[in-house]
């Protein structure tokens, strides 16, 4: 860990502004920058305490839900509305971490984790995203863990989290405000692919700080979240899928799909839910729709089972969800 | 005073089964629990003395080479850096166990990738810490010349047993199976980091370390800093798991040792997780064939287990893979054959069971895989092949309750007889089935002295340099002599961990309780020789109970037998012949239901029973404990424990409890425990053999064969992750 400055925000522009500059960063539950401060992957001149923010509320927004950057993840998975309403959600978040590590996770924190790669976390390996131009070590290493689609030649790593696969499939969005502006970013679009600037996980500016995830007016349905790993709490997926399905005349009204341990981002093809929907269910009809999620996929040695994985775990959930036999 | 045994024959007296306490074997509570469960029992890295500065090892990411050069200005005007460590008695490796002798090479000379090449002292952890990274290294690397792929490069050959012609058996075999396992490397994965906390006086060293064997960590700590045994004083009260990993002194301890020393200051080195998993012993990753050659009936004619091990060049230790092969199960034509691989990773060396805890699992599969062939009972296969004697020695078991456990672990388990065909049991998604596996283990024992005082007031001290890893060393010590003293735990206080008290064992290789527990056992009886003598009886007529001695019709209590005057004794224990006469090994059998998802692979165990024969039970709590760890070790072993080593540079990837799996609370089920009453006369003078490491010796062969039976997957690779498990599932 190298020496920083610590700073404690009390409004959210001077949060804002303090976050600016690009050696200072936000600190909310610490769960995962303080663990990447004492590797020194993450090194930080500067810490910004926006924890006395008032962004912890959780409350109703119209007809959906507004969950505040600071809640913790304990806290929004066991919210009355979030467990009847949004239940992949609470399932998701559940599905995370432990339950110590959940008391101190935040929302907004969540949505910035950082990835496991090995090779990001370990600062005498090469890594692409840790400091730009060093090389990928994954590619031709240990890459058990790494992502299958959207990868680019410069980074294979996954975005780990359980919580953002969900708000994916939910379509939620993200809450964002700067020093003198706000904006809204679909969850679906706020984690970024790789590309040849991996260093940059989110279209997160400097300066700008998450207030909060709001939720659409809920749907229904049959909501699944499945994560699939080695143990059975406290590991990283090795795919997850989130799915928020409706059913009517034994048709699909609803298929809200989105993956997690895949890819860089919370993967969400739209293609999907426009094969499923209208359609009756049935094995042939997973099979094109894993045929479609997979249509680009590539493995990289050690996580090509990822591939069949994937497909065989999509196919369980719309099994599951819609009480076809496969 | 002192009592001395060297056990040559069985000591068939069985003392114990006539005293009068009854303490002895009760599941008690161990004494120190409350501490260690309030956070008030003392670690290495909590003991604290005045001005103590902090080091922290700087490790080079590089495979192999030779330093030329540390710049020790790039970090001496940081903020608090008081020196740079580079002594050339610095040690690059951990010793291995038992060593007794520096470990074996400079720090200048890198071997692997996260070697420890200096240490940073400062006057915080955090100082300490950035400098570390801060320093600059010159290293001539040479990665050339370092393999880094066990399967690639040629291997040294052990010396085999081989008895008749296993080939030739093999054709001639009614049913036969030849089958090749691997197994990942493992770490020990203790709870608590590596810790040192050194103070120098300029005479004496004094160490608060966290190391399983004092007798053998103080004789390779004076060997490494070029001190007298006696200058060295080693203190480990506690010790937060070992598991093999803390048995030799490793890099910590010399460091924080050698800045004491040089800046006459006392020196606390933590290892961080990361260094743990780096810099200390790792179990080789295996490869294992096994052959079976079995009659129309089962019965083995052909055994065959070759093993593929890897270690450092100039290491000695080579994962004993075939350790139980020798004598588990018969077959006269055998062939045992170990190997090992030189490659640029960290040390190998004892890791949780070493040989066992890979080497029977893959046995049992093979054994699953004969009793399918052979249409027969996996049980029953299994009481058909337990050999008369000795099989490449033709020598007698002392005692074995392989049967009893095989029989009564199935009763236990609600065991379905009859040959089995796997995809019988579907759950929803789940397919469910079960296995079964002998356990094995072999004893030994290792030379211990234990001080025993009776004080005046009638209650017991027992005082050796025997380490509590977590074990129940305080409960079990302090439960034999209160059986041979007629105390209560209440009244004996055990202290251990010092080596200014006798020396015991160590704790390791299951050894601990027979050696460290006949040690004072011995002394004991040397104590109510001495009470005898007093009241002018024989030993053999004194009963001792409750604080009182008892004899024909007399009564008097302890205390006013002794009149004032304490008394001592030191027991000293020494193996001798009888643990080579006879073969002499702990048994038992495991039992594991799990489910398997059909879509995923992913495996999980449902329930599980161990029944174990281990000689006398000393206490039947902390023997149980010991069976419910080795137990979880397999599920970890079976399904998720792998070392993942970068092809590339050698580095290992997951250094850490994330990302290095082993199994949290939710993977372990309710685990069930029989323990067979057993008497071993040729162990130990207490009849007891070794408890701790038997869970974990073949129970992941259990799980493995629970995974066919539940889905037809025959997984040859350890851990059966659910990309493996996949890999083999039938129509997928």
């Amino acid at each position: 860990m190298r020496p920083f400055d610590y700073q404690r925000a009390e409004r959210l522009e001077h949060a804002a502004q303090l976050a600016a500059d690009d050696d200072t960063m936000a600190l909310a539950g610490g769960t995962n920058l303080i663990d990447l401060m004492k590797l020194q992957v993450e090194t930080p001149q500067t810490l910004v305490d926006i924890g006395r923010l008032s962004l912890g509320e959780i409350a109703d927004e119209g007809d959906g839900l507004r969950i505040g950057a600071l809640a913790s993840n304990t806290a929004t998975a066991a919210h009355a509305r979030v467990r009847s309403d949004y239940p992949v959600l609470a399932r998701a978040i559940l599905a995370g971490a432990t339950q110590q590590l959940r008391n101190k996770a935040t929302t907004g924190g969540n949505l910035c984790q950082r990835t496991r790669c090995y090779y990001f976390t370990n600062i005498d390996q090469p890594c692409n995203k840790r400091e730009p131009g060093t090389g990928c070590g994954a590619i031709d290493g240990i890459a058990k863990l790494h992502a299958v689609l959207g990868t680019s030649p410069h980074c294979i790593a996954t975005y780990p989290g359980d919580m953002a696969v969900a708000l994916a499939a939910l379509d939620a969005t993200v809450e964002i405000a700067g020093d003198s502006h706000e904006r809204s970013v679909p969850v679906r679009e706020f984690h970024r692919l790789p590309g040849d600037t991996p260093e940059r996980d989110n279209v997160l500016e400097a300066g700008e700080i998450i207030t909060s995830v709001t939720l659409p007016a809920p749907v229904g349905g049959t909501q699944i979240y499945r994560k699939v790993r080695e143990r059975s709490s406290y590991a990283f997926a090795l795919c997850s899928v989130a799915a928020v399905i409706d059913m009517a005349d034994n048709r699909f009204t609803r298929a809200d799909l989105a993956f997690g341990g895949l890819a860089h981002k919370p993967w969400h093809d739209p293609r999907i839910a426009d094969l499923l929907v209208g359609s009756e269910p049935s094995p042939a009809l997973f099979d094109k729709a894993a045929d479609l999620l997979l249509e680009d996929a590539r493995g990289y040695g050690e996580n090509d089972f990822k591939i069949p994985l994937a497909r065989r775990t999509l196919t369980a959930v719309l099994c599951e969800a819609t009480g076809v036999e496969a | 005073m002192s009592v001395h045994c060297k056990q040559d024959a069985p000591d068939e007296r069985n003392v114990l089964d006539s005293t009068k306490q009854g303490v002895l074997g009760e599941p008690l509570e161990r004494p120190e629990g409350l501490l260690k469960v309030t956070g008030t029992a003392t670690y290495a890295a909590e003991f604290d003395a005045e001005s103590c500065l902090e080091g922290v090892l700087v490790t080079l990411p590089v495979v192999r080479g030779t330093i030329t050069s540390i710049d020790r200005e790039s970090v001496l005007q940081m903020p608090g850096v008081v020196a740079v460590i580079t002594d050339e008695r610095l040690t690059g490796r951990a010793a291995q166990g038992m060593a007794g002798e520096a470990p074996f090479q400079p720090a200048q000379q890198v071997c692997y990738w996260g070697q420890p090449v200096a240490l940073v002292v400062a006057e915080s952890f955090e100082e300490a810490r950035d400098a570390a990274k801060h320093l600059s290294v010159e290293c001539n690397a040479d990665e050339g010349d370092a393999p880094l792929d066990p399967d690639t490069v040629e291997a040294e050959q052990r010396k085999p047993t081989k008895n008749g012609d296993l080939a030739h058996a093999m054709t001639q075999a009614a049913h036969s199976v030849d089958a090749t396992f691997t197994t990942d490397g493992h770490a020990s994965a203790a709870m608590e980091p590596h810790a040192a906390m050194a103070q120098w006086d300029g005479q004496s060293l004094t160490v608060h370390a966290s190391l399983q064997m004092l007798k053998f960590n103080r004789a390779e700590l004076a060997d490494s800093l070029n001190l007298k045994e006696k200058q060295v004083r080693l203190i480990a009260p506690y010790v937060g798991g070992g598991f093999g990993s803390k048995l030799g002194i490793s890099q910590e301890t010399v460091g924080a040792s050698l800045a004491a020393m040089k800046l006459g200051k006392p020196v606390r080195v933590v290892m961080s997780r990361q260094q743990v998993f780096q810099t200390i012993m790792r179990r080789s990753e295996t490869t294992q064939r096994v052959r079976l050659a079995a009659d129309s009936e089962g019965r083995l004619t052909g055994f065959g287990h070759e093993a593929r091990v890897s270690n450092l060049p100039g290491e000695e230790f080579a994962e004993p893979v075939l350790q139980s092969s020798q004598f588990l199960y018969g077959g006269d034509n055998r062939l045992l054959q170990l190997e090992v691989a030189r490659i640029h990773r960290m040390t190998a060396g004892s890791v949780r069971a070493p040989g066992e805890a890979v080497g029977v699992q893959t046995v049992e599969q093979a054994m699953d895989m004969l009793a399918e062939k052979a249409g027969i009972d996996p049980v029953e296969l299994r009481l058909r092949n337990i050999p008369e004697r000795h099989p490449a020695k033709d020598k007698p078991y002392s005692s074995r309750k392989l049967a009893e456990c095989l029989r009564e672990g199935a009763s236990a388990f609600g065991w379905k007889d009859g040959p089995r065909k796997p995809r019988h049991t579907r759950e929803g998604e789940w397919w469910i089935g079960s296995g079964v596996a002998s356990a094995a283990r072999i004893h030994a024992v290792v030379e211990a002295k234990a001080r025993v005082t009776l004080r005046p007031d009638g209650t017991a001290l027992v005082e050796t340099d025997m380490t509590d890893i977590g074990t129940g060393t305080y409960a079990i010590l302090g439960q034999v002599a209160g059986e041979m003293l007629g105390l209560s735990l209440d009244d004996v206080e055990v202290r251990l961990g010092d080596t200014d008290m006798p020396p015991g064992s160590g704790s390791g290789g299951s050894f601990g309780a027979s050696s460290c527990g006949s040690a004072v056992f011995l002394a004991c009886e040397g104590l109510r020789d001495t009470l005898a003598e007093k009241l002018g009886i024989e030993a053999s007529d004194l009963s001792l109970k409750d604080g009182f001695a008892l004899w024909e019709n007399e009564k008097k209590s302890i205390a006013e037998v002794l009149d004032g005057k304490a008394i001592e004794e030191i027991g000293h224990f020494e193996p001798g012949k009888s643990t080579e006469d006879y073969a002499v090994a702990s048994f038992g059998a495991f039992f594991a239901e799990v489910a398997v998802n059909h879509w995923t692979g992913e495996t999980r165990v449902r329930r599980m029973t161990g029944a174990f024969g281990f000689g006398r039970v000393l206490n039947a709590r902390t023997a149980r404990s010991q069976c419910l760890g080795g137990m979880t070790w397999c599920i970890g072993n079976a399904l998720t424990e792998s070392l993942l080593f970068d092809p590339t540079d050698g580095h290992l990837a997951n250094c850490d409890l994330a990302e290095y799996h082993v199994p949290v609370h939710r993977d372990v089920p309710d685990l069930e425990v029989v323990l067979l009453e057993e008497r071993d006369a040729a162990a130990s003078p207490i009849q007891a053999k070794g408890v701790g490491e038997l869970g974990l010796c073949g129970g992941a062969g259990a799980i493995a064969n629970a995974i066919y039976d539940a889905c037809g997957a025959r997984v040859f690779a350890y851990p059966m992750t659910p990309d493996r498990v996949l890999a083999a599932m039938p129509d997928k």
